[in-house]
């Protein structure tokens, strides 16, 4: 997994069915210091994003299996909100 | 497997329920000599890792599903599964 940050919302209306209902964002994969790591991906959403949002993604295979009863065509999927980054380097010694 | 150093862990309260009481970690990767290179990977720990560890993390294959033990597969892919004590380098 790794972390990014929501920076945008994505529509289309024409694609596979199995994207009915989810949610596409525009993501920028970041490091612990919010510095972009590549380029954006599109990123479907399993955990009510909001944009500027940090979250962490999961990607390849496992990025397919966020629901129980069916896989969804997806190489990117957000699967958790980052409340904060608890860095050693931040904490008094 | 990925070889890297503990930076800090993520604190996440709305999350896959897959991710529901696992410890997850940041990873910076780093070469066997120790130096840092950019991607931080976020990582579930299942060794007791801490602050500063170098660790193994494995993202392949079914690493993850095997190593929690899920019975159906998951969104989780890196996990870290071992804490490395003395890395041996033949080159000098």
């Amino acid at each position: 997994m790794k972390l990014g940050r929501v920076v945008g919302k994505l529509w289309a209306t024409a694609k596979d069915k199995k994207l009915n209902g989810l949610k596409l964002y525009l993501m920028q994969p970041v490091d612990e210091s919010d510095r972009p790591l590549g380029s954006e991906l599109v990123a479907v959403d399993t955990v009510g994003s909001k944009e500027g949002d940090l979250v962490y993604w999961v990607g390849g295979a496992e990025a397919t299996f966020p629901f129980q009863d069916r896989q969804i065509p997806s190489d990117v999927t957000i699967v958790g909100l980052v409340d904060r980054l608890d860095l050693a380097e931040d904490r008094p010694a | 497997m990925m070889l890297g150093r503990v930076k800090g862990c993520v604190v996440s309260t709305v999350k896959h329920p897959s991710y529901e009481g696992k410890k997850v970690l940041l990873v910076e990767p780093v070469s066997p000599d120790g130096t840092p290179k950019r991607g931080t990977v976020v990582a579930v720990d299942t060794v007791g890792a801490g602050d500063g560890d170098i660790v193994l993390v494995a993202s392949e294959g079914r690493s993850a599903t095997e190593i929690l033990g899920f019975s159906t597969r998951m969104p989780l892919r890196s996990v870290i599964i071992g804490i490395v004590d003395h890395i041996e380098l033949y080159r000098p």
